[in-house]
Order: structure tokens, then C-alpha cells, then sequence
């Protein structure tokens, strides 16, 4: 009956279009590197300056760590949070997305997607490269969801004030003075999680952290899929 | 295929479209004329459902605005003076995001049906950033017509183009206005648009104030008729 099909054929267009996006973003940036290079050499920077900047004994060392990782990934997350919107209004190519007669919470969700990708490989090379630099043991299966969980709720949020972000003239100063304070209750879990994992406790110490990083995890992705269409519009 | 009634757009205290009166009958080509920052931007911004109207009843392909802006989108092909085009995709892949987003219908030979049409084909593996300011506004006809629209609104698209650029690109829009589609065109350069359209509407303080068929144009030229509504003496 054509009644049952309309609603499947409209979640079809709805994944059809978060993957055209999220395929485009990662082909653009393949050719490009504009985004992950900038990303990547702020995060080696901030980890190099803090590297040179705290003289850490090895007690010491573990307990600073989670702390520099988040400040490295929120920091550069946000320069690859403003690059990618940017892109899309500097050419007018955001209203290209708009015209596109599909719900624009799946702009939304293929921009997630293909930030959330690139904040992926930023985390990948990091990881390792910390290790070698402060000779500590990253990979720790508990630590690597603590990352996964921060990081998509810090990309959640993340898009949404981008897109709201890059309708103004003040676009590179705006990101960060509207999403570090809405963005604190993950990154105050994601440290707090992370630091337990590299000091040994168990995932059932930190469920508390665990659980405050999932719930902020959904309630900024409904957050956005709700409003995302009120921010683009004028 | 559009009405438009009462129309009224604010900015803030700001009142740009004071109860604007429109309407485009299928198959027409309508030049919308002005002088800039007369709304006429923003008006083609809320038939295309890019803005939401203060006030006033707008239909587009028999679907109202903005209730049914999904379904409009899917009537309409957009060209402006900005390409909408990713620079660092290839015109083919630029295409064919754009067919995915639309979801059209054996989007491959479209691809090429298109390239053709706006004589691309050749370039289809280049990417877009390597094109010259008219190769571009080309493809961004193609990716307007991609989808096959009833409704075309072009928004001042001789902008930044050379003279030879400008020529090309009239091809174009007289292939588009030849296979049926109604359109509507904002433009300053009123020797190309008298060409082109087949009525003229100039927008000025917030309303259409005056319009004429191009065969009614039989005394005055379009620079004497612009003129003259303008000063309000052909409303």
C-alpha cells in the first residue's frame, strides 16, 4: 500500500542523503587535506608545548594525561569543526543543501558523521604518538570508549553551534565562546573517565562518568536533530 | 505555477516586502527588475524556501509555503550568482551528490545528459576549482536542472561573467525556457533580459509596481518602460 511505503522510502531519502554528505565531506578532504592537516598540527603542537611545558615524573604523568588528551582533542576539534562549515557558506554551498528536498536534520547527521570521521583520525594518530612522547600505555580498551563517547557527544554539539556559528560575521571566535561552556559536563566526564581507566580502576568504578557521558551523548544528538532546521533558516 | 499574495517580509523593524502580489503562469519566462536593495534577492530567497515569509499565502507547483517546502524544493532548480558547487569534487561528483540529495532517478545517464547540456562533458573527470568563473555558473545550471524542475530561479546569474561567458550562458537558459520550464530571473542588464524574457515585472519600495508582456513592448523599449515605473508613472 502506498500508505506503509512513503515512510520507508523517506527514512530511504533521509540515509540516502546523510551518506551523500558524509561521502562528499571525505572525498573533498581526501583531495584537500585542508582540514585533517590543520587539525593534526595543532594537536602535535599542543601535545609538544605540554611535553616541554610540564616536567611530569611518571606518578604524575598518568594523572595529567587524560587531561592533556581532552585539551588537545576539544582544541583541535573545534579548528575542524569551524573549517568544516565554513567550506560549505563560503562557496554558498550551504544553501546548495538546503534547496535539496530532503529533511535537513540529515545535514545535520552527514556533517556529524564526516566530523565525527575526521576527529577519529586525529584520536589515531595522537593515541600512539603520545605514548611514545610521555611513555604511557594508551590502549586501554576502557579508555578507547571513553574516547568514543566524548567524542561523539563533543561532535553532537559540536556541528549544531558550528552551523549556528557560521551565520555570523565572528564565525572563528563565536565556535568556541558558545560550545566550550555547553560542551564542559562531557569533557569534565570524558577527563574524569579517562584518568580512571589509566589508573587501573575497573569500568563498574567509573559507570557514573560512563553513563553521564551516554546521557549527554543523547540528549545533545535529539537536541540538534530537533532545532538544526530553525538554526539554518533564516 | 506561482502565486504569490500579500506577501511581507521583515528584518528585524526592517520591512523589505510590503504585501507583494505575484503570479507566473506555466511556461512563462519573468524578469524581475530593480534597483538593488529592492528585495528582489529576497524574494527569489523565499520562493526558493531558503527564508520564511513574515506574512502572506505563497504556492509554487501547487504546494504552499513554507508547509510544504520539501515538496517545492523538489519543483525547483536554483541558479545564483554564488555556483553552489564543492570546488574540490570533480564536476561529475558534484552532480551526482546533488542527484543523491534529490534523489533522481537513473542519476548516471542523467549525469551525462546534463554535462552535455551545459557543454561540460569533456571537463566531467576536472575538478571544479580548476574552472573558470563561467564553467562554473554552467555546471551550476546543470545541477539546477538535474532533477528536471518545473520552476527555475535564477538570481542575477550574468554576474562576474565575460562577455562570451554572458552568451554561453543565455544559450542555456534559452534551452532551459524552450523545454517548457517556467522561470524567473532577477538581472541589472536590461538588453539581455529583454532577449530572454517574455514578461517584465520591476520590484521596487517592497511590491511589484508595474509589469508588461514583451509584446506589449511595442513603443517603449525596456530601458523607457524601467525607467517610468520607477518613477511610479507605469504601475
Amino acid at each position: 500500500m502506498p500508505e506503509k511505503k512513503l515512510p520507508a522510502a523517506r527514512s530511504g531519502n533521509f540515509i540516502k542523503a546523510v551518506f551523500a554528505i558524509a561521502w562528499k565531506d571525505l572525498s573533498a578532504e581526501l583531495r584537500s587535506r585542508e582540514l585533517i592537516s590543520a587539525m593534526l598540527v595543532f594537536a602535535l603542537l599542543v601535545i609538544l608545548i605540554f611535553n616541554f611545558a610540564l616536567k611530569l615524573d611518571a606518578k604524575t604523568r598518568i594523572t595529567a594525561t587524560s587531561g592533556i588528551l581532552w585539551v588537545t582533542f576539544t582544541f583541535a576539534g573545534t579548528l575542524g569543526l569551524n573549517r568544516s562549515m565554513a567550506v560549505e557558506k563560503d562557496r554558498g554551498c550551504l544553501d546548495g543543501l538546503l534547496l535539496a528536498p530532503v529533511d535537513r536534520s540529515s545535514i545535520y547527521f552527514g556533517k556529524m558523521i564526516s566530523n565525527l570521521v575526521f576527529m577519529f583520525i586525529i584520536e589515531a594518530i595522537v593515541l600512539p604518538l603520545y605514548s611514545v612522547l610521555y611513555n604511557v600505555n594508551l590502549f586501554n580498551p576502557g579508555l578507547l570508549l571513553v574516547i568514543l563517547l566524548g567524542s561523539v557527544g563533543y561532535i553532537a554539539i559540536g556541528t549544531l553551534l558550528a552551523a549556528m556559528a557560521v551565520q555570523t560575521r565572528t564565525r572563528d571566535v563565536m565556535l568556541p565562546i558558545l560550545l566550550f561552556p555547553v560542551v564542559i559536563p562531557v569533557v569534565v566526564a570524558a577527563v574524569e573517565a579517562s584518568g580512571g581507566f589509566l589508573q587501573g580502576m575497573v569500568a563498574s568504578e567509573l559507570m557514573y562518568w560512563i553513563n553521564l557521558l551516554l546521557v549527554y551523548d543523547v540528549i545533545f544528538i535529539a537536541i540538534a536533530f530537533m532545532v538544526f532546521d530553525y538554526v539554518v533558516e533564516e | 505555477m506561482i502565486e504569490v499574495r500579500k506577501l511581507v517580509k521583515r528584518f528585524g523593524l526592517k520591512t523589505i516586502l510590503r504585501g507583494l502580489d505575484f503570479q507566473v503562469g506555466q511556461g512563462e519566462f519573468v524578469a524581475l527588475l530593480g534597483p538593488n536593495g529592492a528585495g528582489k534577492t529576497t524574494f527569489l530567497r523565499i520562493l526558493a524556501s531558503l527564508s520564511r515569509p513574515s506574512l502572506g499565502e505563497i504556492h509554487v507547483a501547487g504546494f504552499s509555503l513554507p508547509h510544504q517546502a520539501a515538496q517545492v524544493r523538489q519543483k525547483l532548480g536554483v541558479v545564483s550568482h554564488m555556483p553552489l558547487l564543492y570546488g574540490d569534487l570533480t564536476a561529475e561528483e558534484n552532480l551526482r551528490f546533488f542527484g543523491n540529495m534529490y534523489n533522481t532517478a537513473n542519476l548516471n545517464p542523467r549525469i551525462g545528459e546534463v554535462l552535455d547540456l551545459v557543454g561540460l562533458i569533456s571537463r566531467r573527470k576536472d575538478l571544479v576549482r580548476t574552472f573558470s568563473r563561467g564553467m562554473q555558473q554552467r555546471l551550476a545550471i546543470g545541477r539546477a536542472v538535474l532533477h528536471d524542475p518545473e520552476v527555475m530561479l535564477f538570481d542575477e546569474p550574468h554576474t562576474g561573467l565575460d562577455q562570451d561567458a554572458c552568451d554561453m550562458l543565455d544559450k542555456v537558459l534559452r534551452d532551459v525556457a524552450a523545454r517548457g520550464r517556467t522561470v524567473v530571473m532577477t538581472s541589472h542588464d536590461l538588453a539581455r533580459v529583454e532577449e530572454l524574457a517574455t514578461r517584465f515585472d520591476v520590484l521596487s519600495k517592497g511590491i511589484i509596481s508595474a509589469s508588461i508582456n514583451k509584446s506589449e513592448l511595442r513603443t517603449d523599449n525596456i530601458l523607457t518602460f524601467y525607467k517610468k515605473a520607477l518613477a511610479g508613472g507605469n504601475a
